[in-house]
């Protein structure tokens, strides 16, 4: 007993030794933040992105690191409680002292931690589609901003498929809130009638969709094409399908067009009565060429599961991980001032054969792709647009944000401009 | 390698039947030609072009035309590049079984990304459909007739009519003819001719089949004739008032399934809640349990086979985890419910985390067997299969679980038990074990209801925690203690919420429902079906 007791000091010495160690080591590294819920409602979409961001760092930890120093991940779990989102963010950025952040999903997690990241001047790469309305200096936008997902959709719906009556469905919530507004005000400036217009809202998970899909049946049984255009969130959307299927609904009488539903998501579902329904998104893993090819096989070989797919925001933190990578190796630093000082300007190669750019506003230059689900859960390109379309932060549909522009380099440097009075109010780093 | 020389054997069997087929009948062989020309440049057609190569290929009157049709509508057609040639996939994995699509011979397996997929998209599969009626409206089997006249109606196109009229005066089915003369109305609307749309829309009232609605209401509005919209209008109020009773019996029935399944998941917690007196937060995981064994008999067994292996399975798994809960841990905690909430509510989380380490957080697939699948007619009511079943399965587990507790020795040592502890041990009953018994028979019946849930939701780690603040909802409502009120209490919120949802949307409804039993239980807190006797005042 009392020789055990007096290992201890031992072990303690030796703790610290190795405690030590690993400080002096971190001081070589760079450390890259990974802020993604692992468990929680939201471990479902936000753990393939953790693993994204760490087969990311691998490859560039293999060509040698950065700056001549390694990668080096941490990866912390808020759990899908948006609070803790915010502390993350604050023990990433001040306890560990990362280089840059990768993280968010939903877009109340994103304004959680806005503002941590806005007093502790991080960098925030945030790459999921969202309803806009919103810039920061510190954060850049990788995935889709409204006209780059639900704009494109609609007039492919409009033009090709000659809808004329609209199911404007989603759960209720901010970003599907916003994105109906913008697409209720976007149908009427196109001339479609008030009556030719429903709109719906669901709690988050809902799970009986009978009297909704009757009703959107019932609305669509007046003689004109009907389309739902979905912004349906995550779980809610498989009962959706479900009796979407049951009720006899096929995609050929009623199509959906969903902006939350892509491969992930579909794997978790018998795909067989949604052949045909619809989504958008800046990627699809069924693209064919040679990065996503590459991407592809990377993937598989990191997560060693040749099953596992690929999807749009994973491609997002791919382009916003070569993104930083580039403007970092451009601004020889990883001071968060320079790096963002560079980033406006940067290209780096999308996956899907075109080259993102990133625009003064913090969003990207993207392809809007439409594809139909498949019997075997991948989708088909059925249309795309014919070159790249510029993310829009603040829509031009909605009357409150119609004037403000948001623009981060000088002589403007702010996230929300009126070009009208020509001020800058909030979100102003002068 | 095997594949190769599959693919090298079913490359001589194809080289072999072409020359067969180009020395006997060589007339034949040069239609094969034109064919597979055509279906060669469905890769490289944008969808305007892929529609008028299908109008080509249905022109051509070729024997394969079915099958390939078949196979675009489905996307299973593929582009082989090494030989220029499509191909029809017979099965859908990485090693791909295919054959060619004009001559239907068998090419052996090969590598799915050696082939490349021909696109479909919904228009051309309309299209399709439409042509592929017109080829089953000529088949000896009456089904298939049936089927081809249904699909024109989906789309009724009018430049597709002509198939119809000749079969209309050969048809001697009934039914089929019945459905014939709607499906050649539905054509006329969009004729030229005003007199012949007013005949048609006549002719089409009192249907009440959407499609048909669909387009009386849109000539209703917008047709250039007066006569025509006057014609359409007399033909849909012939069956206002017969939808609208149809509309009530709707939200009945879509009430009364949205009750069963409330039913199925409270009344797991009815045994462990009502008559136990345990606050079990794990209940939900408990069901979540049940749906993930759903899912697993389902990687074994055919799908059509899983569901009836799967319900006993459940029972067995949740129940044997439900009581390995009581011995372990509730056990020691009777008598002190705010401890078995924390500590229950504990074992919920680390459910919940363990099937996401050992499943992985996504969601799993369980896939809906076709006796399960689509719709069906009761009386006029279309009613879905799936949730019709569900009822059944309710009201069955109900039946059993009532006379469980009735019949037999173990439900009688049950309820001595719940009324009076003291007693029934006094009686000679062993407490401890039908405390076991009895939190493992709530607990299996969650498992079986998660079998019910597999089929509507998402099998996921997050299934439980959706249902648990209802099923607690029920069984509060219903009076504790009590199965009837457990099923009344389900049923009455099932059809509250469904009569509401329509008026006040799904979200409102929700919050309407919640502030009235908040006020209910105000007013009367031990229920809609309070106990009576000392029991209760205990």
């Amino acid at each position: 007993m009392t020789n055990k007791l007096s290992k201890i000091p031992y072990w303690l010495l030796a703790g610290t030794l190795t405690l030590s160690a690993t400080l002096a080591h971190a001081a070589d590294t760079i450390k890259v933040g990974v802020l993604h819920s692992l468990s929680g409602t939201m471990a479902i979409s936000e753990t393939t992105l953790k693993d994204t961001v760490l087969m990311l760092i691998d490859a560039q930890n293999k060509k040698g690191g950065l700056l001549g120093k390694k990668l080096e991940a941490v990866v912390v779990d808020p759990a899908s409680n948006w609070p803790l989102f915010a502390e993350k963010a604050r023990e990433l950025l001040q306890k560990d002292k990362v280089a840059v952040v990768f993280g968010c999903w939903t877009s109340v997690s994103r304004k959680s931690v806005l503002p941590v990241f806005e007093e502790l001047n991080g960098i925030l790469f945030y790459p999921v589609q969202y309803e806009g309305e919103e810039s920061s200096r510190n954060v850049f936008y990788t995935g889709a901003a409204p006209n780059q997902q639900a704009i494109p959709a609609v007039d492919y719906l409009m033009k090709d498929l000659g809808v004329k009556r609209w199911v404007l469905a989603g759960t209720d919530y901010v970003y599907p809130r916003t994105t109906n507004k913008i697409l209720e005000a976007y149908l009427k400036a196109k001339g479609v009638k008030e009556e030719d217009i429903m709109i719906n809202y669901t709690p988050f998970g809902h799970s009986d969709w009978q009297s909704i899909v009757s009703d959107i049946k019932k609305f669509g049984s007046a003689g004109k094409k009907t389309a739902v255009v979905s912004t349906i969130n995550g779980d809610a959307n498989v009962p959706f399908y479900k009796e979407l299927g049951n009720q006899g609904i096929s995609a050929k009488d009623i199509p959906v067009v969903a902006f939350s539903v892509g491969e992930e998501e579909l794997s978790g579902i018998d795909t067989k009565p949604l052949v045909g329904h619809l989504a958008a998104w800046n990627y699809f893993m069924s693209v064919k060429g040679k990065a996503n090819d590459a991407f592809i096989k990377e993937w598989h070989d990191f997560i060693k599961n040749p099953k596992r797919v690929t999807n749009d925001p994973m491609e997002a933190t791919y382009i916003g991980f070569n993104m930083w990578v580039k403007a970092v190796e451009k601004a020889k630093t990883i001071d968060p001032d320079k790096v963002i000082g560079t980033m406006v300007g940067i290209e780096a190669p999308n996956l899907t054969g075109g080259t993102a750019k990133m625009l003064p506003n913090h969003h990207l230059t993207k392809p809007v792709l439409i594809g139909e689900i498949q019997a075997d859960g991948q989708f088909d390109v059925v249309w795309k647009t014919k070159g790249l379309v510029e993310g829009d932060a603040w829509s031009d549909f909605l009357p409150g944000s119609k004037d403000i522009i948001a623009d981060w380099t000088a002589p403007i440097k702010c996230g929300n401009y009126n070009t009208v009075t020509k001020t800058c109010s909030g979100q102003n780093f002068k | 390698m095997p594949s190769r020389t599959l693919i090298r054997a079913g490359f001589l069997t194809f080289a072999l039947t072409l020359q067969v087929l180009l020395g006997v009948v060589p007339a034949h062989a040069a239609d094969d030609a034109a064919v597979q020309a055509t279906l060669v440049q469905l890769r490289d057609a944008d969808f305007d072009g892929k529609a008028e190569l299908v109008e080509t290929l249905a022109a051509s009157n070729h024997p394969r035309l079915a099958p390939i049709l078949k196979a675009l509508y489905d996307s299973r057609l593929y582009y082989q590049e090494e030989n220029n040639r499509t191909v029809i996939g017979l099965n859908d994995a990485a090693e791909i079984t295919i054959e060619d699509a004009v001559t239907g011979a068998a090419l052996g397996a090969v590598s799915k990304r050696s082939l490349d997929r021909i696109t479909a998209n919904n228009r051309l599969r309309s299209l399709i459909e439409n042509r592929l009626a017109s080829l089953g409206l000529a088949s000896a089997d009456s089904q298939q007739r049936k089927a081809a006249v249904e699909a024109f109606m989906r789309n009724p196109d009018p430049s597709g009519a002509a198939p119809l009229r000749e079969r209309l005066a050969v048809e001697t089915d009934g039914g089929i003819k019945e459905s014939l003369t709607l499906a050649l109305a539905l054509a006329d609307l969009a004729s030229d001719d005003a007199t012949v749309r007013a005949t048609a829309a006549t002719a089409l009232g009192g249907q009440m089949q959407t499609e048909i609605r669909g387009r009386l209401t849109r000539v209703a509005a917008d047709d250039s004739d007066a006569n025509v919209r006057e014609a359409a209008k007399s033909a849909l109020s012939r069956t206002e008032f017969r939808l609208q009773l149809l509309g009530w019996a709707e939200t009945l029935f879509f009430g009364l399934s949205l009750g069963s399944v409330l039913i199925l998941a409270a009344i797991g917690l009815a045994v462990t809640f009502g008559v136990m007196g345990v606050i079990n937060m794990a209940h939900g995981e408990l069901m979540m349990l049940g749906a993930y064994t759903t899912w697993l008999t389902q990687q074994w067994l055919p799908v059509n086979w899983s569901l009836p292996v799967a319900v006993p399975l459940a029972f067995l798994v949740t129940a044997l985890v439900g009581i390995a809960i009581e011995r372990g841990i509730i056990r020691f905690l009777y008598g002190r419910p705010l401890e078995t909430l924390l500590a229950t509510f504990g074992v919920s989380l680390i459910l919940q985390q363990a099937v996401r380490s050992i499943f992985s957080p996504l969601n799993r697939s369980v896939a809906a067997p076709d006796w399960m699948s689509g719709t069906i007619l009761l009386g006029p009511l279309e009613v879905t299969l799936n949730r019709l079943v569900i009822v059944g399965f309710c009201i069955a587990v109900f039946a059993l679980l009532w006379l469980a507790l009735q019949r037999t020795r173990l439900g009688l040592e049950v309820r001595a038990v719940a009324q009076n502890r003291a007693m029934a041990r006094a009686m000679g009953v062993r407490s401890a074990r039908v405390d076991a018994l009895t939190f493992g028979l709530g607990s299996g019946i969650a498992g079986v209801a998660g079998v019910a849930l597999s089929q509507l939701t998402n099998v996921g780690p997050n299934l439980g925690q959706s249902y648990i603040v209802d099923s607690f909802m029920v069984v509060v409502f219903g009076g504790v203690g009590n199965l009837w009120g457990t099923m009344v209490a389900g049923l009455s919120l099932g059809v509250a919420n469904k009569l509401l949802e329509p008026w006040t949307g799904a979200v409102l409804a929700k919050i309407v429902v919640l502030v009235f039993l908040i006020l209910f239980i105000q007013k009367r807190p031990r229920g809609l079906f309070p106990q009576r006797g000392r029991a209760a005042e205990v």
